[in-house]
Order: structure tokens, then C-alpha cells, then sequence
């Protein structure tokens, strides 16, 4: 017997399709966050052809001078233009993180949609093989890492992704499990669908925007991770331009009273992180919602 | 209602060999010993009736005989395959849904939220034929029509669609396997009265027009009157009583089935305080 | 509501009856959807005098359980009502605080799903005396004596353990008997039943209307009973008003209602059901979806377009009640179709175009 009739059975037509509707769903805040984003990428993709001057080449005689004309945010310990190497910072700074939540997607999705799909004795073995990692922090494994395979980005990259994969695989089995159990996935069962097919092309996509929110999320962490291991020296390796380096080379200012060069890394990356953060939060109650 | 070209039946004949054979099956999960020593058989162009409350064992019959669950003992047998144990090939699986499609009560998760009418019946298609796209087309039109769906509702995705239609999108997917047996999981159980009869209708002439058997899960005796030639009622997992629907409803042999009967609501009905079967209260299930 | 034969023609006005404990006057509802004030009631009026039972019938997007929560005073925030519900001669709208939890000990309502209107951490003793202890300072022991007396007059005969059980160890049937048992704790005059045994199995169906007719009898309350079947309500009330796009299309007395319906909509309902008595060919099926009363235009009738009778007067405005037969019909051809609305009769299936 129908019980609850949705009140709404005609809707107003979506303009700009559904990634539009998603944004237009977070609110202002999300905007912003969303619009920061977006200017981060742009220079992350762009960013060393923005740069006015040499972000590597040293001039030791300009070493923390402060802003003057044509170099807004004046000179770090090398003597470099800040600017110019935060612009060209951008991208190892943004790619690494990058790699840190694909890699944790693919394989956290990978296992959260085999341990709802099998149930039993596979869901089990899963499950407590991701409890095992949970006990893992990301920088321990990219120290371990950086001790094994030697300092550089790819390696503390792997690591990262290694130890937030249980995260992802958490949140998404429970989604995961919740599309499972529904009629629609049993009829494709009784049409003869092979398992494959079903995750990949229904399972999946029902749960897409809980794995977009949790990406966003897990963007920000990374991105503080690795600006954690370049700063130990184990990431990305000087000369070459990142924030999270760029820190860890100029902190020496900081007491000297030339704290703009180390500041202005930091605020970068704070002001990446938080735009990351809220914009997966927002998509993140827009997905439960929508569960 | 459009003209539906159906292929009438597969090889083995026309009612000579029953769609579906059900003998001595038993379902235990765990100690629960959900259905016990159930025999059926549905002759072609027969539709058979399962009806029972909750706890009965119908539901489950139905997930076996689509294999959704496994039997514990016993066997079934659809166009003379057997189907008792799981599929074990790709193959194998997507032949058995060419022959036996459920149709489930709920019209809000019975489909894929996030698909139209249209690309839910076209992925039926391409799983079972191997057709070029212009042929499809025509295919899911022509199942447009047979379920009643206007050009709107097919390109629609489901929250836009009431529960009404929904239910008849659920029933062109279904058909769009060709299938020689169809089960209606309290299919219109969901759905208000007006709109049930429309369904019932619907059903009434897809089962004239392709020669389709329903096996019709309900516990809604006057629905059950209304479409299917005999019946079995099931208590507890067992059969209580079976025969032809009119009989079993007109003349009800066993205890419970009066019961069932007496407690349908009617012109004229007063309901009365009696002792429940079996005991003073029911049991505490959760 | 107690009704005298009145000549056909007389307006609504002219039924009224004495004294009525609940008196529904003019009760519109918008609610605000996805930035929208949409109607969900539409000028109802209902009224039910003290011991009386009333069905109150329809499909979805009917609004009969609007009415209910209206009735109960829950209706979500931002709802727009305008219209007055009296209850013994008060008015209900503005009650507030105390008053109001006044106003709940004398009007009880039993819900469609007892579990999602249970505590499940919480026993069923605590639950059933939680009104008795808290709003009438009755002490605790007196009140589970009471408890336990009230679970046998609805059939559960072990009171004293099952008050000590959680509500997922009784089954849904036994659960909704509980909630009978509650509801009825605070010795009410009227029970609101919002399609109390829509989930349950037929026997327990079946068992639960009988414990309501009883102890309903038995106490003297009023009821109004919501539904989607019409043939349930008029087995345990004395009239159903038939609910239509947000209005009331019908009030009539239970046992004409079938036979002699004085609405299109109630026989088209009627006439759309299977019977479990013979097989039909086909089904009388209605064309067209039920509306809700938002998707209803105010300048015609909300049935004119799916119904066989419909006339131009029909689409030119929405009708009123009309009293007819110790009746009300919201047809504007009801005097005319007197005795021909049901399918099969003579007027039946000409539709104008």
C-alpha cells in the first residue's frame, strides 16, 4: 500500500546539469571553497609559465629582501622571487596530493565494493585486513617508506596512499553494502548481469558522490601529509619548487625577522586545505542526505 | 494496446512441458526452517497464486525459484532445466533470465535511480540479444507501449515517475528478457486501488497477449481472484492447502485458509475477537 | 457525524450536528516544498460527536493523513493552516505548553508503523505510563497496575512480563496492540488511527479492528479511523467521508456507501477493486493518476478529467457540498447522477470531450 507519497512529483528542470546542482547544493561557503580550488589548479597547471622570474636560480646577494617593485612577496633564502616559486611550487605541491587520493580511491573502492558485493567470509577477511592498516599514520609508512626506497615524491606518494585507503574503503562499504541489498541489484542478478557489470555500472555510480565528497576530504589530509614529509626533507627534494619545502627552507627567516617567504608557503597550503575541507564536507552531507 | 510480437514459446512445445516444477523444496537459514516439503507445477499459459502472510515462506519461494537464495533440498524446474543450484556459467545465468523474470513490490528501489526507463530496458536488450541499436529502439518503443509509458516517462529517471509507473517500467524490463514465467513479488501491493487496477489490467494483457505465466505472490485474496487459475496457500512454510483459485477461495478446506478468507474486509464485514491459530498470542518475531 | 435526513439541494450548513467533540471548520494547509507553498488541504470540514467513529477515506495525495496530523497539531513548521479545529468547544490551533499536553492526554493517535514511533531503548512499561506518571502525577505503581490492566483488554494476557520487554521483542501485530493500549492509558474521548493495520497481516488485520471496535464501544470514544479501504472503514464506523485532492468529496453513512454512493470518485473506487467473490474480464480501472491537492486547479472540479460523468458545469468551477439523502456530495451534478454514479448503470461510461 503506498504509504508516503513524495510530495513533489514534478520538478524544476536543472540548469547547467548535474555538477552545477552539486555545487549549487553546498552553499556559499562551498563556492568559495570550490572557486579556490579552482584557481589553485589553474596555476598548478600553468604555474611555472606564470612565473615572472627564475624560481630555481639563486642570487644569494637579494637573500630575504623584502617586497619591492615587480616582486610582491619579496625574496626567500636564495635570494629567489617567492612568487615565482610558489607559482611554480603549485604543481608538485597539487600532483602529489593527487596522486595520494587516486590511488587511495581506486584501490579503497576496488575493496569496499568486493567486500559488500561477496558478503561473508571475503567481507571479513577485507574488513579486518583494513583494520590492520588503520593502525598505520600515513607519515610513519612515508618515513618507512623514504628509509626503504629513498627520499622523493613517488614513494612518499604510494605510502600516503596505502595508509588512507582503509578510510575510503570504510565509508564506501557501508554505501556499498546499502545499494547491494536493494530490489534494483537483485533484478539485475535475475536478468542474468554478471557481478562486474552490476558493481561497475550500478553500484559505482549510486555511490559516486560519497566517493567524490570522500576524494575532496582526503585531498586536503594529503596535501598536509606531504607538505609534512617535504618538510622533513623526505618528499620532494631542493631545488625544485613546493611548498612544503619551501617551509622547511625558509623557517630559518622566521627568528631572522624575514617570516614572509615561510608564511606565504604555509598560507598556500592553508588556504588549499581549507578550501578542500569544506567543500568535501559540504558534499559530503549532500551525499548522506541523498542515502 | 499496441500489437507485441513475442516469440510464442521456445523449443519443447506449447503447455506439453510445465514452465515450472517445484518438488520437495526446503530453505533453512540456520534453525529456521523457512519452507518445508513445497511441491507446485505451472503448466504453460497457467498462472499460479503463493499466497500466505508474513512469515509463510512466499517471499522466499520467490527468491529461489529467481535464484536469489539456494534451496537446502529439493528441486526446480523451469521449461524442463533444472535450477537448483546456482548458475555456473555466464552463459547459463543469462538463460535462465530469459526464462523466469520477478517483478518486486517496492517501486521506489526496484530501479536503478540514476537511469531512465529507457537505458534500464536497453541494457536488458544488449544482455540478452545481440541487436543493433535501431532494433532496440523499436524494441524498447514497442514495450513502451505495451506497458502504457508515453514518450516522457520513458526518457524519464525514476523520480520523476510516480509509483504507478514505476511499477510498469519494472514490468518492461521484466518482458524485455522474453520470458516464459513471470513472478509478481506483491508487485501492486504499493500501489493505490485506482492504480492497482490499471496494473492488474496491464497484466491481464500481456498475459493474452504473449502467453506469459504469472506466479502471483500476495497476500491480497481478491487480487489473487482476480488474476491467476489456481492457487497454493502457504502457513509457516508449508503447504496448507492448493487447487484452483475459485475453489480454494469459494470452498476453503483447511483451517487456516478460512481463517485467511473470514478476514478480508467486504461489504457488510464485522470483524470479530477469536483466538488466533495455535496459540493465545502470536510469536515475537523482530 | 449524526445525520438527519435532509431534503436534497439543502447546503452543507444545514447538517450540523449537536454538540460535536471535534469540529474541523474550513482547514486549509500549504506547506512549503522545495521553495513552494503548495496545498495539501483544501476547505475541510469534518466533524465527529463524542462516541461516534468516522472513516476518513482516500488515496495518496488525498490528504487524510494531513488531516490527522492537523488534528494532532503536527504538522511541520512553516505550515500555513487557516481555519478552526474545536475540540469540546475549544479551539486547538493556538494551545500551547500545558494546554496542549492537555489537549494530547484527550485525543490519542495510533500510527501506521508502531516501531518508528517507539523508543527502542526504552521498555514498554516505561512508555505505556510515561503519560500517566509525568503529565496526571500518577505514582508509578498505580500506573503499571493500570498498564498491565489495559494490555489484557487488548489480548495480551501476561501484562506484567511483556511490560518489562524492549519493543523489538514483540511482533509488529503485538507492538500495534501495544499501541492501542498506550493511546488509551490517559482515558481519551477520541482516537485519531492513521492506517493503524495497513502493515500487518490480514488475520492480525483482522483481530486488531476487532480490539478497536470493542474497547472503543467499551470506553465510549469517538474515533475517526484513515484508511485507503473503503470496505475497512466501514466495518467499524458509523459514516467515511471519502477524501479527494486535498477535499472532502463525500460523507455518508457506512453501510450506503457501497451500494449507494452519491460521488463518482467513491463508486469509481469501489468499482476499481477486485472482488474476491468472482473474476472479472477486466477491472473497472480509472483513467489517470490520483491528484494531490497542489496539482488540483481551483476553477474545476479535481475529479472532472478522469471522470465518466463530467459535464461542461463540471469544469466551470469547483463544486460545494451538497447535502443529499443525509449525505454530502462534492459533485455539481450529484442530484442529477442520484442513483447512476456506480459503473454498469445507466448514465454510466458517457464522458463528454
Amino acid at each position: 500500500m503506498s504509504t508516503a507519497v513524495p510530495l513533489v512529483t514534478v520538478r524544476a528542470p536543472r540548469r547547467g546539469g548535474r555538477a552545477a546542482g552539486l555545487l549549487r547544493g553546498t552553499g556559499p561557503a562551498g563556492i568559495a571553497s570550490a572557486a579556490v580550488i579552482g584557481v589553485a589548479t589553474i596555476v598548478a597547471a600553468i604555474g611555472p609559465l606564470l612565473a615572472p622570474y627564475s624560481p630555481t636560480l639563486p642570487n644569494l646577494a637579494l637573500a630575504f629582501v623584502g617586497p619591492t617593485g615587480g616582486h610582491a612577496l619579496g625574496f626567500d633564502y636564495e635570494g629567489r622571487d617567492v612568487l615565482s616559486r610558489l607559482l611554480a611550487g603549485a604543481q608538485s605541491s597539487m600532483l602529489g596530493p593527487l596522486a595520494v587520493v587516486m590511488g587511495a580511491l581506486v584501490a579503497g573502492t576496488l575493496l569496499a565494493v568486493i567486500a559488500a558485493w561477496r558478503r561473508g567470509i571475503a567481507d571479513a577477511v577485507i574488513s579486518s585486513g583494513l583494520d590492520i592498516l588503520f593502525a598505520f599514520p600515513g607519515i610513519l609508512l612515508a618515513v618507512l617508506a623514504a628509509a626503504v626506497f629513498g627520499a622523493g615524491l613517488p614513494a612518499a606518494a604510494i605510502s600516503l596512499a596505502i595508509a588512507y585507503m582503509p578510510y575510503v574503503a570504510r565509508v564506501l562499504r557501508g554505501a556499498a553494502l546499502k545499494e547491494r541489498s536493494q530490489p534494483y541489484v537483485a533484478a539485475l542478478e535475475v536478468q542474468g548481469a554478471s557481478a562486474t557489470t552490476i558493481c561497475l555500472r550500478h553500484i559505482v555510480p549510486n555511490i559516486m558522490p560519497l566517493i567524490v565528497a570522500q576524494a575532496t576530504i582526503l585531498f586536503g589530509y594529503a596535501m598536509v601529509d606531504l607538505a609534512a614529509v617535504s618538510f622533513l626533507g623526505l618528499g620532494v627534494q631542493p631545488p625544485a619548487a613546493n611548498w612544503g619545502v619551501m617551509i622547511s627552507e625558509n623557517q630559518v627567516g622566521i627568528p631572522q625577522g624575514y617570516p614572509l617567504p615561510a608564511l606565504a608557503a604555509g598560507g598556500c597550503i592553508v588556504a588549499v586545505v581549507i578550501a578542500f575541507n569544506v567543500l568535501g564536507e559540504r558534499l559530503f552531507e549532500q551525499a548522506q542526505a541523498r542515502q | 494496446m499496441t500489437e507485441l510480437v513475442l516469440p510464442r514459446v521456445g523449443p519443447g512445445g506449447n503447455g506439453d512441458r510445465p514452465v515450472l516444477e517445484v518438488s520437495g523444496l526446503r530453505k533453512e537459514f540456520g534453525d529456521l526452517v523457512a519452507v518445508d516439503r513445497v511441491s507446485f507445477t505451472v503448466p504453460g499459459a497457467r498462472s499460479l497464486a503463493i499466497v500466505g502472510e508474513s512469515g509463510s515462506g512466499k517471499t522466499t519461494i520467490a527468491r529461489m525459484i529467481v535464484g536469489l537464495e539456494r534451496p537446502t533440498a529439493g528441486t526446480i524446474t523451469t521449461c524442463g532445466r533444472d535450477r537448483s543450484s546456482p548458475a555456473r556459467s555466464a552463459r547459463e545465468r543469462r538463460r535462465r533470465g530469459s526464462e523466469v523474470q520477478i517483478v518486486f513490490q517496492d517501486p521506489y528501489t526496484s530501479l536503478d535511480p540514476r537511469q531512465t526507463a529507457e537505458a534500464t530496458i536497453d541494457e536488458v536488450l544488449r544482455l540478452h540479444h545481440g541487436w543493433p541499436k535501431e532494433r532496440r529502439r523499436a524494441r524498447i518503443d514497442e514495450l513502451a507501449g505495451l506497458v502504457g509509458l508515453d514518450e516522457r516517462q520513458v526518457r524519464a529517471l525514476p523520480r520523476a515517475l510516480s509509483g504507478g509507473q514505476r511499477q510498469r517500467v519494472a514490468i518492461a524490463r521484466a518482458l524485455a528478457a522474453e520470458p516464459r514465467l513471470l513472478i509478481l513479488d506483491e508487485s501492486v501491493a504499493a500501489l493505490d486501488v485506482s492504480i492497482q487496477a490499471q496494473v492488474l489490467n496491464l497484466l491481464a494483457d500481456i498475459r493474452d497477449a504473449t502467453s506469459v505465466s504469472f506466479v502471483l505472490i500476495s497476500h491480497d485474496l481478491a487480487v489473487v481472484r482476480q488474476l491467476t487459475d489456481d492457487a497454493i496457500v502457504l502457513h509457516r512454510g508449508v503447504v496448507v492447502e492448493q487447487g484452483p483459485t475459485g475453489q480454494v477461495l469459494d470452498s476453503p478446506q483447511h483451517e487456516y485458509t478460512k481463517r485467511l478468507r473470514a478476514s478480508v474486509p467486504r461489504p457488510g464485514w464485522k470483524p470479530k475477537r477469536g483466538a488466533l491459530l495455535g496459540a493465545g498470542e502470536e510469536p515475537a518475531t523482530p | 457525524m449524526s445525520v438527519s435526513p435532509v431534503g436534497a439541494g439543502q447546503s452543507a450548513a444545514a447538517i450540523r450536528p449537536a454538540e460535536p467533540l471535534l469540529e474541523v471548520d474550513d482547514l486549509t494547509v500549504r506547506l512549503r516544498v522545495e521553495g513552494a507553498q503548495r496545498s495539501v488541504l483544501r476547505d475541510v470540514s469534518i466533524s465527529v460527536s463524542p462516541g461516534e467513529a468516522v472513516g476518513l477515506v482516500g488515496e495518496s495525495g488525498s490528504g487524510k493523513s494531513m488531516t490527522a496530523r492537523a488534528i494532532d497539531r503536527l504538522l511541520p513548521r512553516g505550515a500555513e493552516v487557516s481555519g478552526r479545529i474545536r475540540f469540546d468547544g475549544a479551539d486547538i490551533m493556538n494551545l500551547s505548553g500545558a494546554a496542549l499536553r492537555g489537549y494530547r492526554n484527550q485525543v490519542a493517535m495510533i500510527f501506521q508503523d508502531p516501531r518508528a514511533h517507539v523508543n527502542p531503548v526504552r521498555r514498554i512499561g516505561d512508555f505505556m505510563t510515561e503519560a500517566l506518571r509525568t503529565n496526571l502525577d500518577v505514582p508509578a505503581a498505580e500506573a503499571y497496575r493500570r498498564a498491565a490492566d489495559m494490555l489484557g483488554q487488548v489480548g495480551i494476557t501476561d501484562g506484567q512480563r511483556r511490560l518489562r520487554q524492549y519493543p523489538h521483542e514483540l511482533s509488529g501485530g503485538m507492538l500495534q496492540r501495544v499501541m492501542i493500549a498506550a493511546a488509551l492509558m490517559t482515558e481519551p474521548k477520541l482516537l485519531l488511527a492513521d492506517e493503524p493495520t495497513t502493515a500487518l497481516d490480514v488475520t492480525t488485520q483482522a483481530e486488531v479492528m476487532a480490539i478497536l471496535d470493542d474497547l472503543r464501544r467499551e470506553f465510549g470514544l469517538a474515533m475517526l479511523f484513515i484508511t485507503h479501504d473503503l470496505e475497512l472503514a466501514a466495518a467499524i464506523c458509523d459514516s467515511t467521508a471519502v477524501m479527494y485532492a486535498g477535499q472532502i468529496v463525500e460523507v455518508r453513512e457506512s453501510a450506503l456507501l457501497h451500494d449507494d454512493p452519491l460521488h463518482p470518485y467513491t463508486a469509481a473506487l469501489s468499482a476499481a477493486r477486485p472482488d474476491i467473490a468472482q473474476t472479472a474480464t477486466r477491472l473497472a480501472a480509472i483513467p489517470g493518476r490520483p491528484l494531490s491537492a497542489f496539482e488540483a486547479p481551483d476553477s474545476e472540479c479535481a475529479f472532472a478529467p478522469r471522470c465518466p460523468h463530467a459535464r461542461d458545469i463540471c469544469r466551470a468551477e469547483n463544486p460545494d457540498l451538497i447535502g443529499l439523502d443525509g449525505g454530502l456530495s462534492r459533485c455539481a451534478r450529484a442530484i442529477e447522477l442520484r442513483g447512476h454514479v456506480l459503473p454498469g448503470s445507466a448514465e454510466g461510461g458517457q464522458a463528454d470531450d
